[in-house]
């Protein structure tokens, strides 16, 4: 595999002109992707943000052939258009969809299930602001402990949101997925290199990138970045793969000290108390502690 | 051509197979199984050349449907009651992307409660998405059916997906001897499907998307245009049939002894044949009775109902479907027919066969009995002629 | 060979005296509206600083960033003025200025 990189990536720009809030991560998330596919990736967006912004008929921002599918029908949708492209007789086509957490998580798990189920030869890519960011950010199974949202407000009674995030990479790794991996739009080449890495394999392939959403999350635009890599540095956010039945892990945890930079800094998690930060921080260690035991883990031989 | 004695589905089947699709997706529910189940017996046996997606749901049959017609390829799904609503946010989707899929729908009636028999409230709560809907009367119209409907829906003029619609158990599950067509006539007659519609990476299109105040109207004229030239697209492609298997169709509908009708039953589906025997025996008594069988809801037959019902004194739709709080569907849609046409003619609605309830000979013999009497407004055929 | 992206077109269709769309499939990455009014500040580059490591480049969200003579310029009728590019450029050769009107 080559390691697609700034210099060998093609400078031909797929996602381009679209309505997303400035510094929007899922926007980054399929630019990029769309980049290391190239120009016979065929995108499938069910609604959400990415098609929100992206398809408003006549300004049409895929520079490759691209579409929205329902809400709950990306995944099945996309198997459509692989068995049709297949039957046509093409070759050399990626079939991509992008979802976000919760077209992936909620109502898109069905039929995502379905396409794991099948190995469909595709590539799903779920890219996670962790909440229904297009509708005006609420929860979803995929928003963190005590994040505060439109659904999930900060009251007298309830402070935010009292569910943790639904473990969707090991979900889809449970049904022996052929290749997933977690990536972050703050740590871009590690990306890249997952993205090339499923395109390489045959069967279904499921990338599930964390995209802050400046607007949802209520941090600056400039600072995206910097809080799509704190969340992995502090250990909330680890980054790993599933493949030939393993689990490894990309890198270890950063700094988890940080783990309060990171929820101080958001709106969201404004609210919470310092025993609120604590429960994060203890639910963060066991995670940590399971994966210490069961995955692999770079520069140690074993588990 | 040979002649075999196969139930409306396997007929179904006959004929999807013969259409050759490309891909084929489909979730599994009585009364529609047979033909699923027959068509993945072809594909295992490799006498149909189909990729044949074994989905989750029918949800996703459809999305798998519109996927895949959006590469340009030939598409079946099939479905009945439940499925049908389950997959219903993706049925003005695939007919507002103007994929010409074909589906069979073997109607059923829909819960609560609970019933797996045949009625027709499930395709007929879904009238206004966008799709052409016919409904076969027996086995053999099912089959042609089946090679027709994709030469309407795949014109380029038309570009509109279709339903046919089959009875329940009625139509789906009894055996009747029918002519199944060799693969040359059906070449003959249903050339390959060709679009600009679809995904191509020489000239790369983006496809379903979002169109706001200012373009809207223009695609959803578009679409209208499109079923609406349906009209002629099924009286053109019933001539070509003819002409290549020598079986004659009648367009939207199909009259029986309506020229000098003074009562004159319309209905669907497969109850017809009774209702015609009803006419044949009520002629012989000196009755000028009629039937009017419409073959399509949409595009709906206006023009064909009108010209029909004209000169007669009183008209009664029978149907297996109720709008809940006003009429049966297809009363509202011939009422309105009429309306528009300043017909004025006393108009019955006699709702049966709901769940399955067997509509007899005497039901029907009631319902010209009740026409001949001028009664007018809704009856639950069985209920004590009870409309509420 | 020049990229591929998708541009500005001068046309918008308007479907006027009976005429319509064949369907909801049009020409890919066609583009009528440019996003430089959402900008109040934007990024200018100090070519003299730039290393030309390209990371502004792969962490733009808009792909308003071009590759130029080894190091980058900026498409102004597309970049939303984010700062994304000035945060991620160690070498401080971005500077976010207010737009002026």
């Amino acid at each position: 595999m080559i390691r697609p990189t700034a210099r060998n990536i093609t400078e031909d720009e797929y996602f381009f002109g679209h309505k997303a809030c400035a510094g929007c991560g899922g926007s980054l998330a399929v630019r990029i992707a769309l980049k290391v596919l190239g120009e016979r990736a065929v995108a499938v967006l069910p609604a959400g943000c990415m098609s929100a912004v992206g398809f408003n008929f006549p300004q049409l921002c895929f520079a490759n052939n691209a579409m929205i599918s329902t809400f709950a029908g990306t995944a099945s949708m996309m198997t459509g258009v692989e068995a049709g492209l297949r039957a046509r007789g093409e070759r050399d086509y990626q079939i991509v969809g992008f979802a976000g957490d919760g077209g992936t998580a909620d109502i898109g798990i069905q039929a995502l299930s379905g396409a794991i189920d099948r190995n469909d030869d595709m590539i799903y890519i779920c890219y996670d602001n962790e909440a229904y960011m297009n509708t005006g950010t609420q929860k979803s199974s995929l928003t963190p402990f005590g994040a505060s949202t439109t659904t999930t407000p900060v009251g007298g009674k309830i402070r935010g949101n009292v569910s943790g995030k639904k473990n969707m990479f090991e979900i889809v790794a449970a049904h022996g997925i052929p290749y997933a991996a977690t990536a972050n739009v703050g740590y871009i080449e590690d990306y890249m290199m997952k993205v090339r890495k499923a395109s390489e394999i045959r069967g279904m392939k499921y990338i599930h990138v964390l995209a802050p959403c400046p607007t949802g999350w209520g941090i600056r635009p400039e600072e995206m970045i910097e809080y799509a890599r704190m969340a992995t540095d502090c250990g909330l956010w680890p980054l790993a793969e599933y493949d030939g039945g393993e689990f490894r892990l990309s890198r270890g945890m950063g700094d988890p000290s940080i783990l309060r930079n990171y929820i101080k800094g958001q709106k969201r998690f404004r609210h919470l108390s310092d025993q609120d930060i604590g429960h994060i921080e203890s639910m963060r260690d066991a995670r940590w502690e399971k994966i210490g035991g069961s995955w692999k883990v770079p520069g140690r031989d074993r588990p | 051509m040979n002649h075999s004695f196969i139930s409306g589905n396997e007929a179904f089947a006959h004929g999807v197979m013969l259409a050759s699709p490309a891909v084929i997706s489909a979730y599994p529910i009585t009364p529609q199984t047979t033909v699923v189940e027959c068509l993945s017996q072809m594909v295992a046996d490799g006498v149909l050349d189909s990729e044949f997606i074994y989905v989750e749901s029918e949800h996703s049959a459809m999305s798998c449907a519109m996927g895949a017609s959006s590469t340009g390829v030939r598409t079946f799904t099939a479905t009945s009651s439940q499925g049908l609503l389950y997959m219903a946010e993706c049925l003005p989707y695939a007919a507002g992307g103007r994929f010409p899929i074909v589906m069979m729908n073997a109607n059923r009636s829909v819960a609560l409660p609970w019933n797996i028999y045949g009625d027709q409230r499930d395709s007929l709560s879904q009238l206004d998405c966008g799709w052409i809907q016919a409904y076969a009367q027996d086995a053999q119209e099912s089959l042609d059916l089946a090679l027709m409907s994709y030469r309407i829906a795949e014109r380029r003029d038309v570009s509109t997906p279709f339903m046919v619609n089959l009875d329940g158990f009625h139509l789906t599950h009894t055996y009747e001897v029918v002519d199944i067509p060799d693969r040359e006539q059906a070449d003959e007659f249903l050339p390959p499907y060709s679009t600009e519609n679809r995904i191509d990476f020489d000239t790369p299109r983006n496809l379903c998307f979002s169109a706001g105040p200012d373009h809207n109207t223009a695609f959803k004229l578009s679409e209208h245009a499109g079923i609406s030239r349906s009209r002629k697209a099924v009286a053109e492609t019933e001539e070509e049939f003819l002409a290549v298997f020598g079986r004659r169709y009648t367009g939207l509908t199909e009259e029986y002894m309506c020229a000098d009708a003074e009562f004159i039953l319309i209905t669907l589906g497969s109850i017809s044949g009774l209702c015609r025997d009803v006419v044949c025996s009520l002629r012989k008594s000196g009755v000028k009775a009629g039937l009017l069988r419409l073959r399509y809801m949409r595009p709906f037959p206006a023009e064909e109902i009108s010209r029909t019902v004209a000169g007669a004194k009183s008209v009664c739709v029978l149907e297996k479907d109720i709008s809940f709080g006003f009429a049966g569907t297809v009363f509202i849609n011939v009422c309105a027919a009429l309306q528009n046409a300043g017909i004025c003619v006393p108009t019955l609605n006699k709702i049966g066969g709901l769940g399955g309830r067997d509509i007899t000979e005497e039901d029907i013999r009631d319902a010209f009995g009740d026409m001949a009497e001028g009664k007018t407004g809704i009856g639950f055929i069985g209920m004590g002629g009870s409309g509420v | 060979m020049s990229a591929l992206r998708p541009c500005l077109r001068s046309t918008v269709p308007e479907w006027k005296n009976g005429e319509f769309p064949d369907s909801t499939a049009y020409e890919a990455g066609y583009l009528v509206h440019r996003n430089s009014g959402w900008r109040n500040r934007r990024p200018v580059i100090e070519p003299e600083l730039c290393t030309g490591c390209l990371q502004c480049y792969l962490y733009c969200p808009d792909g308003t960033i071009l590759k130029k003579d080894g190091k980058v310029s900026v498409d102004y009728d597309f970049c939303k003025g984010c700062g994304i590019c000035a945060g991620i450029c160690v070498h401080g050769a971005i500077r976010m200025e207010a737009e002026r009107q």
